[in-house]
């Protein structure tokens, strides 16, 4: 599973065959040719990269994009992007391609409204998925922190990113992260050593940004070894209203008692596509504290997968949609127990206005040697209008024999004796409407550590549907 | 203060209220009594503009106007739980909101606080229950007391208490008696829908009116509560058919 080299010969073949048929049927000109033509096209790397990226392009056209008869995208048509032809946003400009040369595209006043209001947190700024040193500050970290960019690690040729870049996204079976791996360029690279503590978060900032329908692959890598801990935030975002596609994969390998806090925001423009895949293993003792708020994009899905492969590691993944008009977000997460004595526990949440469709879907997967696992997962979802619509899955497949799992999912519209309530007490139906939309809300927002980041989400919960309600 | 006249409603076909006439002055305090299914707790919900109900028939005026904002306040049979929200944002939102159709400023967290502290005590509660989501966990006399507090708090020209003292026992029904008592005035006017007659032991009405088959089948003084109790509801209620079937 973990290393897709020895994958090989007439196995590939099989399932090139199955696939294949599920391949979207595109007009005109293939899309696909183009992502061969750009993947040529790349820089040179080193020879371990190239290889990686080969395995990536193949895989990728082997597998084509997803159709709904896969199950894992069964309510999701990603035909808006195998139809569109993106343009490679770095590669496009591969000759000015040194650190820096994005300065002046987007300036630092552009992001502060992304960052929180706090200036003391470590922030990595990527646009077009390439790093930024000008617009990025993280000085003070402790020597025992190495942030770098993926682009740099991999010049420097010490081998350190090899050890786990590829090795924790899995992509035979995932068509995106395939593509991302083929163009494996740039992202954060982070190091945690033994027993290094990060006190403030260390936040990795997407923006897109440029005219004409652009596509980045940011990828992140993230290894924290032993009794290690960090808050670490990513955001998407577009600071104009473009129409794009980034394509995002993050590693993260957790050492034994490592802690990491793992924030994904995902705010990206109305009109831009996204697909980002989290993939994390979790040695004995470490803990994964994941929180997804997927408020952007017109066609956007989050994947969220991790595996437990040691004993009493846990995890926390919590989430929170938002979506209106006719948005299409879908969230997927997969939790592997594959150690005994592992608690997870998963809480998501979902608001539709609009003529929008929200997923969720679960996959608890509790393997034969996972004796006393601990699962929970629950998804509950508001509609907030008779247009809009949820498809919600949680899955719990048990195959050991000694544990506690649970699931349930909700479907439901606001409580109209509530709604009553407050209207009785002299607050307007639009006002009651925000209230009681908050409230849902308001459980799962309350996990989030990072009082400023809570602040700053619950105040535009407030603001999104306030404004819908007075529309 | 408030003209009810031949008010008709109900829920889908079903109609409840088959022709209620009422006036209610200001300084006084109408009790609404009534056996189980006579449509006490309808009436109720209509004044307060439940969309659940449709009124077919009728008119209800309340100086021109009924809307909360206005001043009619409903102390429910049942409060509803709102998880996630907070007993002082729920209230604070609704003291704003009255404030601002009112054209007045809001007041700011702070100020509300001062505010609200001494009609806790009216009510014997504890600043905590503040940050306690509304209603949540509270046992049936807390939200019962909740409700009376929130009466205090925004002080209404009209309330309707809705079989408030269903479900309490004897201190928490003299805690709740007490709170209307206090908030009694000669610009304020309340109707107190009940089944039995003991709240009324303690909040003393002026006029008493019996609803049978969704009418009013009798009207009295304080006296009448007191004949129902001793007699209860039979008598009145097929006087009630009776003027169904003659109608």
């Amino acid at each position: 599973m973990s290393d897709i080299a020895t994958r090989k010969g007439s196995r590939d073949n099989a399932i090139l065959g199955k696939d294949g048929a599920n391949q979207v049927n595109t007009r005109g000109p293939n899309p696909i040719n183009t992502y061969r033509a750009d993947f040529k096209r790349q820089l040179g790397v080193p020879e371990w990269v190239q290889t990686l990226r080969a395995q990536g392009m193949a895989r990728f056209e082997a597998l084509g994009f997803p159709t709904t008869k896969n199950e894992d995208w069964h309510f999701t048509s990603v035909a808006p992007i195998a139809e569109r032809t993106f343009h490679a946003a770095m590669t496009s400009r591969a000759g000015i391609s040194s650190e820096g040369s994005t300065a002046g595209v987007v300036a630092r006043a552009d992001l502060r409204r992304f960052t929180f209001g706090q200036p003391a947190w470590h922030t990595l700024v990527f646009v077009n998925g390439e790093f930024s040193e000008d617009l990025s500050s993280y000085a003070g970290l402790s020597d025992k922190v190495r942030v770098s960019s993926l682009a740099k690690a991999i010049r420097s040729g010490t081998g350190r990113p090899e050890r786990h870049l590829g090795k924790i996204a899995t992509f035979e079976n995932h068509a995106f992260t395939a593509l991302n791996t083929a163009f494996i360029q740039d992202g954060a690279f982070l190091e945690l050593q033994a027993d290094a503590v990060v006190e403030e978060p260390i936040h990795l900032l997407f923006v897109s940004e440029g005219e004409g329908e652009a596509i980045s692959h940011p990828r992140n890598l993230i290894v924290a070894a032993q009794n290690s801990r960090a808050s670490i935030i990513e955001s998407y975002i577009c600071i104009r209203d473009n129409c794009y596609f980034t394509n995002a994969v993050t590693e993260i390998s957790l050492g034994e008692g490592a802690r990491i806090d793992h924030y994904k925001i995902q705010r990206e423009s109305e009109k831009s596509y996204h697909v980002g895949t989290t993939q994390i293993r979790q040695a004995r003792d470490s803990q994964l504290h994941s929180f997804s708020f997927a408020v952007g994009g017109s066609l956007a899905r989050t994947n969220i997968y991790t595996s437990l492969d040691g004993d009493a590691a846990t995890c926390t993944l919590n989430g929170l949609y938002l979506t209106d008009g006719k948005q299409h977000i879908d969230n997927q997460t997969s939790i592997e127990h594959i150690a005994p004595n592992c608690p997870s526990h998963e809480l998501y949440k979902g608001v539709l206005d609009g003529q929008s469709h929200g997923v969720f879907n679960g996959k608890v997967y509790v393997h034969p040697e996972a004796q006393k696992t601990d699962g929970k997962q629950s998804n509950n979802n508001l509609l907030l209008s008779p247009t809009a619509r949820v498809d919600t899955k949680p899955q719990l497949e048990i195959f050991a024999d000694d544990v506690k799992c649970t699931h349930g999912a909700t479907v439901g519209r606001l409580d109209e004796m509530a709604m009553f309530y407050l209207n009785s007490r002299g607050i307007g139906r639009e006002t009651a409407r925000t209230l009681l939309t908050y409230a849902f809300a308001a459980d799962v927002l309350e996990t989030i550590e990072l009082e400023a980041m809570k602040t700053e989400l619950e105040r535009m919960v407030l603001a999104r549907f306030a404004s819908t309600a007075a529309a | 203060m408030l003209e009810i006249n031949d008010l008709h409603a109900g829920i889908g076909d079903r109609e409840i209220l088959r022709g209620i006439t009422l006036s209610v002055n200001a300084g006084e305090v109408h009790a609404v009594m009534g056996p189980n299914g006579s449509g006490k707790s309808t009436l109720a919900q209509v004044l307060a503009g439940n969309p659940s109900y449709e009124v077919t028939k009728g008119s209800v005026s309340y100086n021109g106007q009924n809307l909360a904002q206005n001043g009619i306040f409903l102390a429910f049979q049942y409060p509803v739980e709102i998880p996630g929200v907070s007993n002082a944002y729920f209230l604070r939102s609704a003291y704003n909101e009255i404030r601002k159709a009112n054209g007045m400023e809001e007041i700011d967290p702070l100020e509300f606080l001062d505010l609200v502290e001494e009609k806790l005590k009216l009510v014997d509660m504890d600043q905590a229950m503040l940050s306690r989501s509304v209603n949540q966990g509270f046992s049936g006399g807390e939200k019962k007391r909740n409700e009376i507090f929130q009466m205090a708090v925004l002080s209404p020209r009209l309330a309707i208490l809705d079989e408030t003292d269903s479900g309490l026992d004897i201190d928490a029904l003299r805690i709740v008696a007490q709170g209307v008592n206090t908030l009694r005035s000669p610009e304020n006017a309340t109707i107190v829908v009940t089944h039995y007659q003991r709240l009324l032991n303690y909040v003393i009405p002026d006029f008493v009116h019996v609803l049978a088959n969704g009418r009013i089948v009798k009207s009295g003084g304080k006296e009448l509560a007191l004949e129902l109790e001793e007699k209860g509801y039979d008598w009145l209620q097929n006087a009630g058919a009776g003027a169904g079937a003659a109608a």
